[in-house]
């Protein structure tokens, strides 16, 4: 076994910046005479911009400009684009609202940016960003998505109805079919409630112009710095993408938030080459409230058809989700390909229609986050599923067990888009109850009784697409992208090995997992390993991190440069050992001649490649390989979750008293890294479900949990310490590593499980997020229904 | 402007600060100390607690003249002659860190908690970390972090400095 290899729980490499101070942040960075900039930010939701008084500020201390969108629009910086094209079911195209990096018209959200004034000190921008007078016409606004198709105010004035799409997926006739035929149909009503990301780490840019080499380095919080430069010169054209360097150092978490390409980049880097020094922003919280992209927010009816035994036959899903102000970078993919194909679940359902319509609304922009989809797809098939349950009086488990797709129908075809790849859903399902006891839990359901406490199992078990994508399966999809990844590996002359991933690391390891799997493949010690990301200036081009893509897409990348590190080392010992390539093997950082003890190291391959005083002729010097890999189809991560919860039906609070996580990931390089994946992604998932709730007041559409004192984040004493366990695991055949990716599955399934251990307990469906008062509600109207009105 | 003396990690340090200058910025603005980090406007995060005088506090809403001849231990003083504190290593040892921007907040909470409380249970724990958020971790492994790392204390106490 390699020290430190794939499949050990080695502690990271990364970790010793961190913990003694030195990680290097965005705001970290600070240039030589660096000047400050500060958004000024609508205070309406909808609103004509009048004027915006530049003089207003002329002659404050420090002020170097204020710039609007006027500005920007005069020096052809172009607009904020959405990198994914939707089709309505007519066959017309999305409407897309044009979103400026400077508002010019009018204001679309609470926190729209209007101008930005740049100075000298941090505070003196902040002073003449207060002053600034800008002049507003106010407008009603559009708040309420449930009723944004019929509100008298228009958010774009030429898209009629708020409405940006009304999408479908699956075949409406067999679903028809199917309910007409079924025994028994149950339906829910559900809101999967708005969160704000919240990524401790607030987004952050700083720009410099090098007029000598007509060159603009833009540091910047991203998870895809490479598709930050291409945007930004292609379409907002910020400089030419040769001219464009983005560099994203540490970055502190970003769940989706720091993939988008926002105005507040933009305008640092036009600024920063219009002023000819560099250019800092660093966003407040208050401000992220109001400025990163939000998620979720769909409100939806959903029905199941089943039979007399329980035996799903058909599925109809009609969905209504927010956008917001504008269309975020893949705002567009999230509600739909991300969500309706994910509506199968890990059941055979023979039939599935879903609806999707999206509408602009005057609220901060809506996009990807934590899950992206999948956490609303599942939750939406597992309250159905317990309605079902419940309705035809069969047990949770039992009813799932019965419409699993079974481990020998893979690779299974649903009726919505996907081919799962492989999966073992009841191996997952039943070791997840063995863990939490299941069989036992009706004793502690009445010992809690006995106490005065309702108490709750309920059980998720989801499905996650991740690894994306296959390009061209995404860009036959409306992906204005390919979504391959890449690799690349250099030795150096003394043996070390660097290695430059097109990936970004923003809390995941790549550093440690990458190092495993190059001292896996390659022989080479895992400290000899240095692992390079997030500089388009020195990594090779690629597409970042998000949908759990890095180590099944990125990390295949880097396996096969790694093979083809082998094979050219493979030719230099051949010719070394004076044998033939085909007698060469190669093992642990070793090529012998089979049979013999005749051998040379991988570094002295090296050497020899670098110094080649007796090399191959018809050979290049020099030993480095990059490859690109582009994966034939998704992977698909899946597991149950199983949640324990007790509520004080006095206070209506709910603790959660146990959580059980059995995954299947496919391959897993890092064990400790991939176990601390599952725990932030279930409290995620569990915030989502108890606590966090982005709202809007319906008449001025102001945000009204924009700061960590009105939205509650997970604290550590809102949660427990989990069980987490790995199924033995069915490899993924997407990719030769045999990963499926483990980024978000916690966020995905952690609702359900959790919602449905409160329905358990307390007999009654609560809307998320399960607030003391909800459910203490709840409870009054089940128990007391006289009192409910 | 006014002119602060204080000691930062051992060392004397001053400068001149606005009076609505915050200590975290002096840490980070003057004395390019960016271990210390900023993650809220309403003292929420826990990303900024350093020690003052010997109690943890939020450096976002202390001023820096506030600080005039205090003694200031931040988490780059923490680590001594290269040898990492017991709790950075629990951390590390423990993956009790995914992005690190809360780290150096939450070790320095823990080192009051420990100083106060040498065998906390882990309720204890959870309740002390009431004040710093992360939204990484789900905290697991940051419980098991200091409970290792109060483990270890107990068993070889590390001289006082
Ligand atoms: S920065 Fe958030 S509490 Fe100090
Ligand atoms: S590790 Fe990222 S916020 Fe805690």
């Amino acid at each position: 076994m390699v020290e430190k290899g794939i499949g050990q729980a080695v502690p990271r490499k990364e970790d010793r910046r961190f913990v003694t101070g030195r990680g290097r942040y965005v705001d970290d960075i600070r240039l030589p005479g660096q000047a400050w900039a500060v958004f000024v930010r609508s205070p309406h939701a909808h609103a004509r911009i009048r004027r915006v008084d530049k003089a207003s500020v002329e002659g404050m201390p420090g002020v170097l400009a204020v710039f609007t969108g006027a500005d920007a629009e005069a020096d052809g910086i172009g607009p904020l684009i959405c990198g994914w094209m939707i089709h309505s079911r007519d066959g017309t195209p999305m409407k897309v609202g044009t979103h400026r990096v400077l508002a010019t018209d009018k204001v679309r959200y609470v926190g729209d940016r209007v101008a930005c004034v740049v100075a000298e000190t941090l505070h003196q921008a902040r002073d003449a960003a207060e002053a600034l007078v800008v002049e507003y016409e106010e407008l009603p606004a559009v708040v309420d998505l449930a009723t944004a198709d019929e509100a008298p105010a228009l958010v774009h004035d030429d898209i009629p109805g708020n409405l940006c799409y009304d999408w479908e997926l699956g075949d409406r006739a067999a679903v028809e079919e199917a309910f007409a035929k079924a025994a028994r149909v149950v339906s829910v009503d559900l809101v999967n409630n708005r969160l704000v990301p919240n990524a401790l780490e607030p987004r952050a840019a700083l720009a410099a112009y090098d007029p000598g080499r007509d060159e603009i380095t833009l540091y910047l919080t991203s998870q895809n710095p490479h598709v930050h430069r291409l945007v930004m010169s292609a379409f907002n054209n910020i400089a030419p993408e040769h001219k464009l360097r983005v560099v994203a150092p540490d970055v502190g978490g970003g769940f989706g938030s720091k993939i988008f390409i926002y105005g507040e980049e933009c305008v640092v880097a036009w600024a920063a080459r219009k002023l000819g020094r560099p250019v800092k922003w660093r966003e407040e919280r208050g401000e992220a409230f109001l400025a990163d992209a939000h998620g979720r927010d769909h409100v939806t009816r959903a029905e199941l058809a089943v039979d007399a035994d329980g035996r799903f036959l058909a599925l109809r899903v009609d969905t209504r989700a927010n956008l917001g102000a504008y269309m975020s970078t893949f705002s567009s993919a999230v509600p739909t390909y991300l969500y309706a194909p994910l509506l199968s679940g890990q059941y055979r359902i023979p039939a599935i229609h879903a609806r999707v319509r999206t509408y602009y609304t005057n609220t901060t922009p809506v996009d990807a986050y934590r899950g992206a989809g999948r956490p609303e797809a599942c939750f939406v098939v597992e309250t159905l599923v317990d309605a079902a349950a419940r309705a035809l009086g069969i047990d949770r488990a039992e009813i799932r067990r019965r419409n699993f797709i079974p481990p020998d129908a893979f690779p299974y075809q649903t009726p919505v888009v996907m081919t799962y790849d492989s999966g073992d859903y009841r191996t997952c399902l039943d070791r997840a109850l063995e863990l939490a006891d299941y069989a036992g839990f009706e004793r502690r359901r009445q010992e809690a009784r006995a106490r005065g406490r309702l108490r709750g199992i309920g059980i998720g078990c989801y499905i996650e697409a991740c690894g994306i994508a296959p390009s061209q399966a995404a860009i036959s999809l409306g992906a204005g992208v390919g979504l391959w990844e890449s690799a690349e590996v250099r030795f150096t002359h003394t043996g070390k090995v660097q290695v430059y991933t097109g990936t970004h690391t923003h809390g995941q390891g790549h550093e440690t997992t990458f190092s495993q799997l190059v001292a896996e493949t390659l022989g080479v010690p895992f400290e000899d390993v240095e692992v390079i990301h997030g500089d388009t200036a020195t990594t090779p081009v690629g597409m970042g991190t998000y949908g759990s893509r890095s180590q099944a897409v990125g990390g295949e990348a880097l396996l096969r440069a790694c093979h083809k590190i082998i094979e050219k080392g493979r030719k230099i010992a051949a010719h070394l050992l004076e044998a033939s390539e085909a007698d060469i093997e190669f093992e642990a950082g070793v090529f012998r001649v089979k049979g013999t003890d005749r051998r040379k190291t991988i570094q002295e391959i090296a050497f020899a490649a670098y110094v080649p005083a007796s090399y191959p002729a018809d050979l290049e010097p020099g030993l480095e390989a990059s490859a690109f890999f582009d994966p034939p189809n998704f992977t698909f991560p899946s597991g149950t979750y199983v949640c324990e919860v007790e509520v004080d039906p006095e206070t209506g609070r709910v603790r959660i008293e146990k959580w059980v996580a059995v995954d299947d990931f496919g391959r897993i390089i890092n064990p400790l890294i991939v176990e601390g994946q599952v725990h932030g992604g279930l409290v995620q998932g569990i915030g989502q479900a108890l606590l966090e709730h982005a709202v809007y007041d319906r008449e001025s559409g102001q945000l009204l949990t924009g700061s960590f004192m009105d939205y509650a984040m997970p604290r550590a004493d809102d949660v427990p310490s989990f069980t987490v366990e790995f199924a033995p695991g069915s490899p993924t055949p997407s990719n030769t590593l045999g990963a499926k990716g483990a980024g978000e599955a916690g966020a995905i399934g952690a609702p359900a499980a959790l919602m449905n251990a409160i329905w358990d307990a307390v007999g009654t469906r609560v809307e998320m997020p399960a607030t003391p008062e909800r459910v203490w509600r709840a409870i009054r109207q089940t128990q007391m229904p006289q009192a409910a009105e | 402007m006014p002119r602060v003396v204080m000691r930062v990690n051992g060392k004397e340090v001053s400068g001149e600060v606005e009076p609505r200058t915050l200590l975290v910025e002096f840490l980070r603005e003057h004395l390019g100390l960016t271990g210390t980090h900023v993650g809220c406007d309403t003292s929420q995060c826990g990303c900024c607690v350093v020690h003052l005088d010997g109690r943890s506090v939020k450096s976002c809403t202390v001023l820096a003249v506030q600080c005039e001849g205090a003694e200031v231990l931040t988490i780059e003083g923490l680590a001594r002659n290269g040898e990492l504190h017991p709790i950075q290593r629990a951390f590390h040892e423990c993956h009790g860190l995914q992005c690190g921007f809360c780290t150096p907040g939450m070790i320095m909470s823990a080192l009051e908690l420990l100083q106060r409380h040498p065998a906390p249970t882990e309720p204890q724990v959870r309740a002390w970390l009431e004040g710093n958020l992360c939204r990484c971790t789900g905290y697991h492994n940051i419980v098991r972090a200091i409970l290792q790392a109060a483990e270890e204390m107990r068993q070889a106490p590390r001289p006082a400095a």
